[in-house]
């Protein structure tokens, strides 16, 4: 397993039973947590940013909507807002698009995870969690390309499987664990444990 | 990382030869939607490399055409983000209404339907016949469908949802007549709408607006182009005169952040200041 200082960056991909698995490693992650995360969940286009909202309440990091031009910083947690794709720039800042949907998603899993990977490469831990569809396979397939590390929700935790088993089908997976042991994974990932 | 970097260098070069060559100037644009949109092109077109992309853009015009499709971005609907209509209605219309002459500027108006949108409420609050609209983009393939206000049906569905919650004041479908899958907007919607090509990066002032649109195009821009498109706005701006950006959009940490004041912040239309440094030093 890699050391602490290989890491950089976290993209996390989700899509039905989203808000409940969110709510199990958000709020259970330290305020020292050492790297950003950078949150795709796909939402209905019309939503607006109560889900934001609602984890700020409960968390000890620091959790917003994810704005163009914005740099992205340790204990911070970005989330896409609904209707745009969320990229990330080489500056390792936040921008935004409203190209087309992709794999019928806007945001999407895909958008993020392949800029993501861009940017950080080996650097990077790449996360889908329970969904429905196959957003974030293609994404997780450029991850691991780059050198970078891939845990997928196992299906028995997932309320829907049909996203995480894309993504297991797609590539030789680092880890499957569920959704429990999300938070203790990453924080031995990232030397905190 | 060594394929990344030599990559990264054959898109600088890329975005050079286009400007050397074509004049349209991608280089201030964010790199990573440019990156992917490349990179796509490059997998449907067969090609080895970014290098041979280049040669293929250089000798020939066709295939730059559609690397400009791929650029430009056109996805656009009617009354995207009904609260900002709801809004324009409410605190802005009632200060246009005072005017005897309105001009408005959409800039970055895609295939039209934001345009026609503006149109609509205009028409709905009375003030469209002393309307002047200029629709500009850079882009001369989604400016010749604006200019023939026809979209796919598929979509209408979508748009009257938007509509009614933009608090649209008749049925939608009074505003176009079904044809086969196709849309066509009311002629009347038409009279005073002027589209026209025009570059931001490149291209210079519009004046004398009262209200400039420009939604959604900022977003793909880096800092300093957005600094420069907002001078524009600004210059090409009466004083007092409305800006209205995209809802993820706003002015703020760019050099302008000053020179306009808020007007409904949440859904990012802003007002032209008075007294900006610069007038003030040619008062
Ligand atoms: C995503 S669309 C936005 C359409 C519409 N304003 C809306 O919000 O629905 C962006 C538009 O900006 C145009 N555009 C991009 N760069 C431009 C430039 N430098 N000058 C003029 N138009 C530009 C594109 O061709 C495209 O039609």
């Amino acid at each position: 397993m890699k050391h602490q200082s290989d890491f950089e960056a976290i993209v996390l991909g989700v899509s039905t039973g989203g808000t409940k698995a969110l709510r199990m490693i958000i709020p259970n992650l330290p305020s020292t947590f050492p790297l950003p995360i950078v949150i795709v969940q796909h939402l209905h286009p019309h939503s607006d940013s109560y889900f934001v909202e609602d984890f700020r309440q409960c968390s000890n990091l620091i959790v917003e909507q994810a704005e163009e031009k914005v740099g992205i910083l340790p204990g911070h947690v970005y989330i896409a807002p609904s209707n745009y794709h969320l990229l990330l720039e080489c500056e390792r800042t936040l921008s935004l698009s409203v190209d087309e949907p992709v794999n019928f998603a806007r945001p999407s899993i895909d958008v993020l995870f392949d800029t993501a990977a861009e940017v950080f490469r080996e650097k990077l831990i790449g996360i889908i969690l329970t969904g429905a569809g196959k957003d974030g396979s293609a994404g997780v397939r450029k991850i691991k390309k780059n050198g970078g590390f891939v845990i997928v929700q196992n299906l028995d935790s997932a309320q829907v499987e049909t996203m995480p088993r894309a993504a297991m089908n797609a590539i030789d997976v680092d880890l499957v664990i569920p959704l429990e042991e999300m938070v203790p994974t990453l924080l031995r990932l990232t030397g905190m444990l | 990382m060594k394929t990344t970097e030599n990559e990264n260098i054959e898109i600088e070069m890329l975005l050079e030869a286009i400007y050397r060559k074509y004049g349209y100037d991608f280089r201030s644009y964010s790199r990573a939607s440019i990156k992917r949109r490349i990179l796509h092109r490059l997998a449907i077109s067969r090609l080895k490399s970014i290098s041979e992309l280049q040669h293929r853009v250089l000798y020939h015009i066709e295939f730059f055409e559609k690397l400009l499709m791929d650029f430009s971005i056109n996805v656009t609907e009617m009354f995207r983000d009904p609260e900002f209509y709801k809004t324009l209605v409410k605190e802005i219309i009632p200060v246009l209404q005072t005017f005897p002459y309105i001009k408005i500027w959409h800039a970055g108006c895609s295939t039209g339907e934001e345009v026609y949108s503006m149109a609509i409420i205009l028409k709905e609050e009375g003030l469209y016949d002393r309307t002047q609209i200029y629709a500009t983009d850079f882009n001369e393939v989604v400016l010749r469908q604006a200019r023939q206000g026809i979209f796919p049906l598929e979509r209408i569905k979508d748009y009257t949802y938007n509509y009614q919650r933009s608090g649209g004041k008749e049925s939608f479908a009074n505003y176009y007549t079904a044809k086969y899958d196709s849309a066509i907007v009311d002629q009347s919607l038409k009279k005073n709408i002027v589209f026209a090509g025009h570059n931001l990066a490149t291209d210079g002032v519009f004046g004398e607006m009262n209200m400039i649109v420009c939604r959604n195009v900022l977003i793909y821009f880096k800092k300093n182009l957005q600094n420069h498109v907002l001078g524009l706005f600004k210059a090409s701006l009466r004083h007092h005169g409305f800006l209205c950006l995209g809802t993820k959009e706003s002015l703020m940490f760019t050099e302008h952040e000053n020179d306009f004041e808020a007007v409904a912040g949440k859904v990012k239309i802003y007002r032209k200041k008075i007294k900006t440094l610069e007038n003030e030093a040619s008062i």
